[in-house]
């Protein structure tokens, strides 16, 4: 396995009962690459992610972040699950960013942020709150830092979770739909805080239907569909002349 | 134009016949049930105005109060224990707890102390450890004697509890229910042991959900005590009051002067439950407050 590889996925399946969502999924992204995952709804996308970060188990397949295989341990060309302690620790290195933010609505947005650094890292708390504010300021929201979720637009909110996630000093970002939720005009908002932290040299997998982000940040962009990857490579290059049918039929769609 | 927007709106009130009406009678009906009650001889108010600061009924109603206030202490703890394992992803912890939450629910409370009250009979010891492995006469494990006098109202607590901690359960439960999975999905993703998100980020979102019926529920338990004659433990209000009114063969009086304390703790714990539920609101209230702006 290449030392310059964040991610890399080997013929992933993932099944809910019969239900095959995920049918053999490869790809790779490298170190401090974007990379846009795009496809109807249903296509298994958030799937995917979930994989990733463990948040579901793959029923066959080869999932390495950082070189670390996801879930398991391998010893003797045998395979062990993970403790759930250990489980964890694999979770703290990948951020993960969701559609409804999924923000702690009894906790101000600095204590949201700093809840990671508190709870899992054992972070003094001092130290964790002006990290926090760090953060929060960063994704411009120094002024909001003892605001409850409810009294944040949803723009602001998603940044909150945003820097939540970056609390846990990540290597791996994984966002998925983070502007769906949104009003049209705070979807700009959140989008520049992901592109302020794409140039940071983040590596990132971002499921979005959002082509001009696409087009301008990312470094690759894939097209899935029924459990499979259909068409990837450069985003310009994709979303001009896409391969394959699907690919076309998709995107004449949410262009 | 300015003027008639700034004024502020002079209009006849709308009227009420009906209310006055129907308020000018019940309290017809309630005057003349007093006014007969307090001349009614079956009533013996002197009994009553005697016996209800007795010492003795002063005694029992404390011990009312703290089988009450143990009991619950333990039920609410027990209840959380049993609804948090109820979502273990043990198997073992979520089949015990919906096997305790069968047999203590499915079964009368009032049987249930019946059978505490004769644990000696059924069991003479008990024993915690492996059973049925020794190695000559060291087993593995302890063994604790049930005396024939264990105390009643140690028994009667017992009861009380482990019934109200299968009801504190579902309401836990209703509580954990309740706060969206994507809470535990995020602190998930963050890192955080499951225990670590129950304890704090699912529990404390489901204490506004829990804390409400948990009022219910404690004074609901405070009348649930006249129960433990089933022990038979027979310090308790309404046992006494029933002791003392066999000696002066007049039941009536003693049984308003049970009522008038049971009323007064009620009430009591009514207030409490007004102001804690207030105070909770204030703490968590971001999410009401804006719904209301
Ligand atoms: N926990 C689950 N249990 C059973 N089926 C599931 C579960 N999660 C997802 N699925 C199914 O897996 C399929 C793929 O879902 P997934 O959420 O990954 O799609 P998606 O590409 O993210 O779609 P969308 O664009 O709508 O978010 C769907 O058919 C869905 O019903
Ligand atoms: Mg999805």
């Amino acid at each position: 396995m290449s030392e310059s590889l964040m991610v890399s996925a080997v013929d992933i399946h993932k099944s809910f009962g019969t239900n095959e969502v995920l049918k053999g999924i490869t790809l790779e992204v490298k170190r401090g690459e974007v990379m846009c995952l795009v496809g109807p709804s249903g296509s298994g996308k958030s799937t995917f992610l979930r994989c990733i970060n463990h948040l579901e188990r793959i029923n066959s397949g080869r999932l390495m972040v950082d070189n670390q295989l996801i879930g398991y341990r391998e010893s003797n060309g045998k395979l062990h699950e993970l403790k759930p302690s250990e489980a964890a620790a694999q979770r703290v290195g990948i951020g993960m960013v969701f559609q409804k933010f999924n923000l702690f609505p009894h906790l101000t947005a600095l204590d949201n942020v700093i809840s990671g650094m508190i709870r899992v890292q054992k972070i003094d708390r001092t130290i964790a709150i002006a990290e926090g504010t760090e953060l929060l300021r960063r994704v411009g929201l120094a002024d909001k830092l003892e605001h409850y979720p409810a009294h944040l637009s949803g723009g602001q909110q998603q940044r909150v979770a945003i820097a939540r996630s970056l609390a846990m000093k990540p290597k791996l970002m994984l966002f998925d739909e983070p502007t769906s939720a949104l009003d049209p005009e705070l979807v700009g908002e959140v989008l520049d805080a992901m592109k302020q932290l794409a140039q940071s040299g983040m590596t990132m997998i971002v499921v979005t239907h959002e082509m001009g982000f696409a087009r301008e940040v990312a470094d690759s962009l894939v097209f899935m569909d029924g459990g499979v990857v259909v068409e990837s490579g450069d985003p310009e290059e994709v979303l001009r002349s896409p391969k394959h049918e699907r690919t076309r039929a998709f995107l004449s769609k949410v262009l | 134009m300015a003027r008639s927007t700034k004024s502020t709106i002079q209009a006849v009130p709308l009227r009420h016949p009906f209310r006055w009406a129907a308020a000018f009678y019940f309290v017809l009906i309630g005057v003349a049930f007093i006014v007969d009650a307090l001349h009614r001889s079956a009533y013996d108010w002197k009994a009553f105005y005697k016996y209800v600061f007795d010492v003795r009924v002063f005694k029992a109603a404390g011990v009312t109060l703290s089988l009450t206030a143990i009991s619950m202490f333990i039920a609410i703890i027990w209840g959380v224990a049993l609804a948090v394992m109820r979502r273990s992803p043990n198997p073992v912890f979520r089949q015990v707890s919906w096997f305790f939450i069968w047999v203590f629910r499915g079964t009368p409370v009032y049987v249930q102390l019946v059978f505490w009250g004769l644990l000696s009979t059924i069991y003479h010891s008990f024993f915690i450890g492996i059973p049925d492995i020794h190695f000559g006469h060291f087993y593995l494990g302890v063994h604790f004697p049930i005396s024939q006098t264990a105390s009643l109202y140690w028994l009667a607590i017992i009861g009380l509890s482990l019934n109200e901690a299968a009801y504190m359960a579902e309401i836990v439960r209703a509580g954990l229910l309740s706060v969206d999975e994507g809470q535990e999905e995020a602190a998930t993703s963050l890192g955080m042991s499951w225990w670590t998100t129950m304890r704090f980020i699912v529990i404390p979102q489901a204490m506004r959900i829990i804390i409400p019926p948990t009022g219910n529920e404690i004074i609901s338990m405070l009348k649930t005590t006249s129960l433990v004659t089933a022990v038979p433990l027979i310090t308790d209000l309404y046992a006494r009051t029933r002791n003392i009114s066999d000696e002066i063969y007049n039941p009536i009086p003693l049984l308003m002067v049970a009522c008038a304390w049971y009323l007064f703790f009620t009430t009591v714990l009514m207030f409490v439950q007004y102001f804690v539920e207030k105070r909770f609101a204030r703490g968590h209230s971001p999410l009401l407050r804006v719904s209301h702006e």
